[in-house]
């Protein structure tokens, strides 16, 4: 589903080098997930595959169903299956979330051929999946984002996900924030949304998330490289001894 | 203070272009008041303390600039509204083309047939506000409109009027300069709408006198039109009652030069008053919105919303003034400036002013200038929607507080729908 082949990626305006040939491949229908201290570049290798600007690769590729990627525009990326959930997501004053929505999914079908869905067919898509999400009818009339707390924001971001149904979903640190409830229901969306056809790489700092969503893979990044892949033990592995012990073992 | 040379003689030079209407009836005093007191304050100029941000040349200038007129191949402003038209064809009221004056409530004169009746209320109110708005700030081209306005109608609400009272303003010469003054009066409890469209002409002056007495409210919805050479100098008088409500939204699309005064009298206690634009401008374009509100009563709620977005040379301005007066207490002031720069060739120039003479009040104002939100329109485009596309929708958004002052649903779509088609022909891939 995802290749990414020795990718080289610095900042932009200044000579600061923060992937340093990243080697990474995610076979459809399964969930990688990565680890890594903080500053180890996993939030700018979710920006760099969905196209923010700031970021300048030098060397190597990423491709999506054997589409390169990084030289598409992000709304391109988006029509090609690639989603990214923010860290963040950024709140949007005087646009409702239900237009916000139905503008994006219109946007991704027109881009591929297909047919835009009609107000009456997108009300009955979003009230179904609003419902799994526990999202009411008064998050989808408010503006995107605004007054949300953090917990109806990264709901809000697995809502998308599930109207917009991409093929390769990255979450970035999609736990932030979150109480234990709160992750739990957005786990489970993530886990509703587990398909053949559909992969995940999962950005966290913590395994507590992984007992939710468990990964198949996980792999650890420092200095802008996986150090280290394994299996679902590895996560537990940092959480019970830190990184310390996988640096000395890699380094 | 005598006037410098040079103001007296740009005042003379345009004076001599300008003809007082024959037999104005009661009209004459007033007419006659605002020559003197215009020849006594002069017509701007560059140096006035509220002429800094906007030359005046052009609408100083003895004969009106011609303005092409503008082919919109969109239909027409609050089509599907229903609504009293009054139509006015580059500044001279068409018969034909209006509806009948006729309707509940509702007393409309064509002003020159009111000049000649004895209608005491009309009377009472033409030019009068225009003159108190006079003080502290002066406001010349006020003065002229009352002296030398060519037309106009008389507005009286006498109760809930059901459907919007709507001024269209036709340009169809591309020479013409208009002067049009209006008097409105809403009577105790009654509401009123007016909806105002059109560029009106070349250059356009226009004044409008409104008194809301206790108790009413007056919705006020304009969009000036968009051709783009024309100029337009127009002024809001308002005074307001007990209770009573004013709200008054503008929607600038194009236009070399507009400038909208305001001037608002809170008056009685407990009363609302809110003023809002949104302003889109790309290339030769100039805005001005300067605006001064008097709180004079307790317990009274203004607001100023005021969002400006500009491209490719356009200029905008805003000068907001609030006056609270001793005694004045329990007033709830608000002011907000906005402007959405789209590139490094726009240009916004504010001047937020606050006179709190009172102790027991909460005024805030704010003006900031920015470009578009970059993180948001990442946000945007990772979800699929085109870089444009998305641009006009934080573009909206931007705009959004100073829509949302419309009341009335339908309006708003459709000042909205305006916003978009214009958002839309000016898409940059």
């Amino acid at each position: 589903m995802l290749k990414i082949n020795n990718l080289h990626v610095k900042l932009e305006e200044e000579e600061k080098i923060i992937l340093k040939g990243v080697n990474l491949e995610v076979p459809a229908g399964k969930v990688h997930a990565i680890m890594g201290p903080n500053g180890s570049g996993k939030s700018t290798l979710s920006y760099v595959l969905s196209g923010r600007d700031g970021y300048e690769v030098t060397a190597g590729s990423a491709t999506l169903q054997g589409q390169e990627i990084l030289e598409l525009d992000p709304e391109e990326r988006a029509s090609a299956g690639l989603f990214l959930a923010f860290q963040y997501p950024v709140e949007i004053p005087g646009v409702g979330n239900m237009t916000f929505l139905r503008t994006a999914l219109n946007s991704q079908r027109k881009a591929r051929g297909e047919d835009e869905l009609s107000a009456a067919d997108f009300l009955k898509l979003i009230r179904e999946k609003a419902k799994s999400l526990k999202i009411d009818a008064d998050m989808l009339k408010r503006p995107v984002n605004v007054g949300f707390s953090g917990g109806e924001k990264k709901r809000n971001e697995i809502l998308q996900m599930a109207i917009l149904e991409p093929k390769m979903c990255i979450l970035d640190e999609t736990d932030s924030g979150l109480d234990v409830d709160a992750m739990k229901l957005v786990a489970d969306g993530v886990n509703a949304l587990r398909a053949e056809g559909r992969s995940f790489l999962v950005i966290t700092h913590y395994q507590r998330l992984l007992d939710h969503i468990k990964p198949d893979v996980v792999h650890i990044m420092a200095d802008g490289r996986i150090v280290k892949t394994g299996g679902p033990e590895l996560a537990l592995e940092v959480e019970n001894n830190g990184y310390a012990d996988i640096f000395a073992e890699v380094a | 203070m005598a006037l410098p040379q040079a103001k007296t003689d740009a005042t003379e030079a345009r004076l001599a272009h300008l003809q007082m209407p024959d037999g104005a009836g009661w009209a004459n005093d007033a007419r006659a008041d605002a020559l003197s007191r215009l020849r006594a304050m002069g017509l701007p100029g560059a140096r006035d303390e509220y002429w800094r941000f906007t030359r005046p040349d052009a609408l100083n200038a003895p004969v009106a600039p011609g303005a092409a007129v503008f082919d919109a191949k969109e239909t027409a402003l609050f089509s599907d509204i229903d609504r009293l038209r009054i139509v006015f064809r580059d500044g001279v009221f068409d018969a034909e083309a209006s509806d009948d004056f006729s309707h509940e409530n509702l007393a409309i004169e064509r002003l020159s047939d009111a000049t000649a009746k004895d209608i005491h209320w009309a009377k009472d109110l033409y030019g009068v506000l225009e003159t108190r708005g006079q003080t502290p700030v002066k406001r010349p081209f006020a003065a002229l409109n009352t002296a030398f306005a060519t037309d106009g109608v008389v507005v009286r609400a006498t109760g809930k009027v059901s459907k919007p009272v709507s001024f269209v303003y036709l340009h169809e010469n591309p020479n013409s300069d208009a002067i049009l003054h209006f008097v409105v009066r809403v009577e105790e409890g009654a509401e009123l709408t007016i909806l105002e469209n059109g560029p009106a002409a070349a250059r356009f002056n226009k004044c409008m006198e409104v008194e809301i007495a206790d108790r009413a409210t007056f919705h006020h919805v304009r969009a000036q039109g968009r051709d783009h050479e024309r100029l337009a100098i127009t002024h809001l008088f308002a005074r307001l009652g007990e209770e009573s409500t004013f709200k008054s939204f503008t929607l600038t699309a194009n236009g070399r030069l507009t400038r909208n005064e305001a001037v608002i009298e809170v008056n009685g206690d407990n009363a609302t008053a809110h003023i809002a634009g949104a302003a889109v401008g790309d290339g030769d374009f100039h805005h001005d919105d300067t605006v001064f509100i008097t709180h004079d009563a307790v317990n009274c709620e203004s607001r100023q919303v005021f969002k400006k977005v500009l491209r490719n040379g356009a200029v905008g301005a805003f000068q907001g003034k609030i006056l609270v007066k001793a005694g004045a207490q329990k007033t709830d002031g608000y002011q907000i400036s906005q402007a959405l720069l789209l590139d490094g060739d726009a240009e916004f120039l504010a001047k937020p002013e606050l006179e709190i003479y009172a102790d027991d009040v909460a005024c805030s104002h704010g003006s900031t200038t920015g470009a578009i939100d970059e993180e948001a329109l990442f946000y945007l485009r990772s979800r699929g929607v085109p870089s444009s596309e998305a641009q006009d929708l934080l573009v909206l958004s931007f705009l959004t507080e100073a829509i949302d002052e419309i009341d009335d649903k339908a309006i708003s779509a459709d000042i909205l729908s305006r916003l978009e088609g214009w958002l839309h022909r000016r898409r940059r891939s």
